[in-house]
């Protein structure tokens, strides 16, 4: 069988890989490319631990195959501090604990980035309705909530486009 | 978040402080190793073959066609395990993970194949031809225990069974004291319930992986995620016939585990297909296979008969328990004897417990195993009690609580515990003052843990330039790197950001039990603090050198050596560093290390409160408010603690109100994905409001216990309660999930 060319952007960074049709981006991403940091959870979209952008929209990874996205811009947890400067997210989670096992931190994170590009301001309700695909084993949720509001309040007060 | 410390005890300078964690920036940038983000050179992916059969006897395996196939290069039945070693036809642990004579649950594998990719692999086990006739099957506690059941296994049931039981009633215990029909000859109302609770799995969002490299005179090594590779190790070499030595066990970031991965699944498969081709061979769970052949929780069915006087004093209480926890003997039907009373000082009680086999996946422990069911039935009738009684449901718990002195329901008799302490905090809560509306109903439970020790091992190294390096041996669930960094820190008296910790291999350490009974920060805590009181020694000594002064002349206060007094002579102190920085001309490298199998772990008790709203045109209940009281005996990182304290009770909450296995007619599993296993999400959820308690456990120097498990004790019955109050209807079956509640409003109008 053969394989597919696929020209991508990954974190800014100009990447090509052959793969089978059926192998999903995730596979990809892991597999190919090295980005482990996007986790396999599910492999049905059901818990948002392989989160990541593609086109500017938040994707699980395992729901979209790797030769549909020729030509297309990604951003995955690895591209999400500048060099290794954290972004505000990052930061907050650390300050409040809001990871224990961190397997499903890299998805949350990248989806709450999501969230804060369209909305700087979310109350804890669109943020909990936002992550609702994200699920998290360890943690209740609480202190990820808190995490992604004192991230928002931060990014406000400084000026949220710098990060976004 | 308040932090309640009645009885201060010691002064601390690191521990009770929140630091980041020190392995957190690898968390939020995706650097971190978990199980499956491993790969070596050469390396073969390996697949297994499962059988969607309740219960079936294995006629032939036939590889001939798969074996064949270009890339595939090894596979193995059970048959391949008997060759290594013909003691494997009796072990447990191997036959839950590869079928031998029967497929004994849905999803059990009977072959495993490693290929150079995952769809030579995929093809290979489609080639594979398994020919096997289907038996009768059961799946439900009812059924099993029924004198005419299909037998899920001969012989394995034990002598003291009594009478009347099929063969898969394997076990029984009984616990307690006193004559009990004297002491429900003494109650003014007497309340006897049956209650049932689903399978649910522990739900981690990281499937088993592992990556296993042996070859063929025994030599191996195993990457792997698991609560305890020295566990894994022991489980491993006795599979093998090879000696500890050989097999050198890492464990990788674990991405949760909440018991389910104490024990083995898909790592002697790993190695045995690795043996086989000569070549690496990384196996990674599907989430079907997780739920399919992975440890849920047993089910329970619990008839709970409780006497209470008018005053609201328990007179005699007791519990017939039956757990069914799969196709395999266990032991979590003993420890929900034991918890079922444990947080009520008794006269006369008894509880007694059957461990039943049914055609389901073997049971794995999850957070607090066994005492979630018995207590949720217990927790139950109580509040049904004080309804009766019109008694507020806090008062007469604090009137029945355990205390110190109290002889327990299962034997022990209580040192210092908290759980009075812990509801008198709950009482005072503005939570438990605030006004309800209509269909609202509030709900109050108490939950207990044993909590564990064992055996532990703690290497500490003092580097030539004062930093100091600890070596433990168990894997870190929840954030205890930086809870042990905080010990050795607070013990040595030097900067948190001097100190190091890793989990080392099993190479590299002496034996550590699994991480599991909430024994990490107690028993590798207290095994820091022996080894850091080791290296103090070693340091006076070195600064007794330095001064030439004896060395008992010399002490260890706040990080410094300090002549003892004024016989011994002037000195400037020293410090850790400066010691360490010469220490290579006082005698060499200076260390630390404490081996100990530890006891005193100190029970634990934790009280929730639960406000929900049940809706009642759909059964639906939602969650409005949640407060948690428990006894941390000592936070060392109150926002871990908290952590524990949150993270059980969601998990408690899902166990209430949505998880379960379901089961179809054909005894087929109907719902092995997060779609139709529905976990808590989290617009499903208020804020967890965690309040710790510090009671301090005699048997730890900094006072602490262990934290992990109560949690999830609580939520069944409070939420129980807090919705059988609002529908004025009283449940005795979990999940209360909106059908079964909806169906109960609808049959009570």
């Amino acid at each position: 069988m053969k394989k597919l060319h696929v020209n991508v952007s990954v974190n800014k960074n100009e990447q090509e890989f052959l793969c089978n049709p059926e192998d999903t981006l995730l596979d990809v991403l892991r597999n190919d490319l090295q980005l482990t940091g996007t986790k396999e959870g599910c492999s049905t979209g059901d818990c948002g631990a392989c989160s990541i952008i593609l086109d500017k929209k938040l994707v699980c990874s395992c729901l979209v195959l790797a030769a549909e996205v020729d030509g297309s811009e990604i951003d995955t947890i690895e591209g999400m501090a500048n060099g290794n400067k954290l972004h505000p997210l990052q930061k907050k989670f650390l300050e409040h604990a809001a990871l224990q096992c961190g397997i499903c931190t890299p998805g949350i994170l990248v989806a709450a980035k999501a969230l804060l590009e369209k909305n700087l301001n979310p109350t804890e309700q669109e943020v909990r309705y936002w992550l609702a695909g994200n699920l998290c084993r360890c943690t209740g949720y609480d202190k990820i909530v808190r995490a992604v509001m004192d991230a928002a309040f931060e990014m406000r007060n400084e000026n949220g486009s710098n990060y976004t | 978040m308040d932090q309640i410390t009645p009885k201060p005890v010691k002064q601390f300078k690191v521990i009770g402080t929140r630091p980041l964690r020190p392995d957190g920036i690898e968390k939020v940038t995706g650097k971190a190793i978990y199980g499956a983000d491993l790969s070596a050179p050469n390396m073969l992916f390996g697949l297994m073959l499962r059988i969607n059969e309740p219960h079936a006897l294995i006629e032939s395996i036939d590889i001939s066609i798969a074996e064949k196939l270009p890339g595939v290069k090894s596979i193995i039945t059970f048959k391949d395990f008997i060759k290594i070693n013909p003691d494997n036809k009796y072990n447990e642990t191997l036959e839950n993970c590869i079928a031998n004579e029967k497929v004994l649950y849905d999803g059990h594998a009977v072959a495993a194949v490693a290929a150079i990719n995952l769809n030579i692999a995929k093809k290979a086990l489609k080639s594979i031809n398994v020919k096997f006739k289907k038996l009768p099957f059961v799946i439900n506690i009812e059924d099993a225990m029924n004198k005419n059941a299909p037998l899920v296994a001969k012989g394995k049931k034990n002598e003291n069974i009594p009478d009347g039981f099929s063969d898969n009633v394997v076990q029984y215990c009984s616990f307690g004291h006193g004559n009990l029909e004297q002491g429900f000859n003494e109650s003014d109302k007497v309340i006897k319930r049956t209650f049932k609770t689903p399978s649910v799995h522990q739900g981690y969002i990281e499937p088993h992986a592992c990556l296993a490299s042996m070859s063929d005179d025994g030599k191996a090594d195993l990457w792997c995620c698991t609560q305890g590779h020295y566990n894994v190790r022991s489980i491993c070499s006795n599979i093998f016939k090879i000696d500890n030595s050989q097999l050198k066990v890492t464990a990788s970031e674990i991405g949760g585990g909440f018991g389910g991965k104490t024990t083995v699944f898909i790592e002697p498969i790993a190695l045995a297909l690795s043996q086989k081709s000569g070549r690496p061979v990384k196996i990674v769970m599907s989430r079907e296979e997780v739920f399919k052949a992975t440890g849920p929780t047993v089910s329970s069915l619990v008839d709970v008969k409780i006497g209470m006087k008018k005053n609201g004093k328990i007179s005699a209480a007791k519990a017939i328990i039956r757990y069914e926890g799969g196709a395999f003997p266990n032991e979590t039907y003993e420890l929900g004897a034991q918890s079922a009373f444990a947080a009520y000082d008794l006269k006369f009680v008894k509880t007694e417990a059957y461990n039943v086999l049914t055609n389901r996946p073997a049971q794995a422990a999850y957070r607090a195993p066994g005492a979630p069911q018995s207590i949720y039935a217990v927790e139950s009738v109580i509040d049904e009690l004080c309804q009766y009684f019109n008694h507020d449901p806090l008062y007469v718990r604090i009137l029945n609580a355990a205390d110190k002195g109290t002889k327990s329901s299962y034997g022990p008799t209580f040192e210092d515990i908290g759980l009075k302490a812990t509801l008198e905090a709950a009482k005072v809560h503005s939570h438990y003052t605030t006004p309800l509306k209509d269909n609202q109903g509030r709900g109050v439970a108490c939950g207990f843990w044993f909590n564990f020790g064992g055996n532990t091992c703690v290497s500490l190294n003092i580097n030539f330039d004062g930093t100091v390096g600890i070596v433990e041996g168990n894997p870190d669930i929840g954030g205890s790197r930086s809870s042990i960094s905080q010990i050795a820190a607070e013990e040595l008296g030097i900067s948190l950001e001097k100190v190091k910790t890793i989990i080392a291999d099993t190479n590299s350490l002496g034996h550590n039990d699994v991480t599991d009974g909430s024994r990490v920060t107690f028993s590798v805590g207290l095994a820091t603090i022996k080894a850091a009181k080791a290296a103090k020694k070693e340091l006076c000594k070195r600064a007794a050198k330095l001064w030439g002064i004896d060395e008992e002349a010399v002490i260890w206060k706040d990080g410094y050596a300090y002549p003892a007094g004024a016989n011994a002579g002037i000195q400037d102190p020293l410090s850790l560093e400066d010691i360490a920085k010469v220490s290579s001309q006082t005698g060499g490298p200076i260390a630390g290390h404490y081996e100990v199998n530890a006891e005193g772990a100190g029970v634990s008790f934790g009280v929730h409160l639960v406000d929900v709203e049940t809706d009642l045109e759909t059964g639906h209940t939602k969650i409005l408010r949640y407060t948690v009281f428990q006894d941390a005996g000592k936070a060392i990182h109150p926002s871990y603690v908290e952590g524990q304290m949150q993270g059980g009770s969601v998990q408690g909450i899902g166990w209430a109100l949505n998880e379960e296995y379901i089961y179809n007619n054909e005894g087929k599993l109907q719902n092995p994905g997060f779609l139709d296993y529905r976990i808590p999400v989290s617009s499903d959820l208020p804020m967890i409001d965690p309040v710790i308690l510090e009671i301090p456990n005699p048997g730890h120097p900094y006072g602490v216990r262990g934290v992990g498990e109560t949690s999830i004790v609580p939520p069944l019955a409070a939420i129980n309660n807090a919705v059988s109050r609002a529908t004025n209807i009283r449940f005795t079956e979990l999940p209360l999930s909106p059908p079964r509640v909806l169906k109960a409003i609808l049959n009570n109008l």
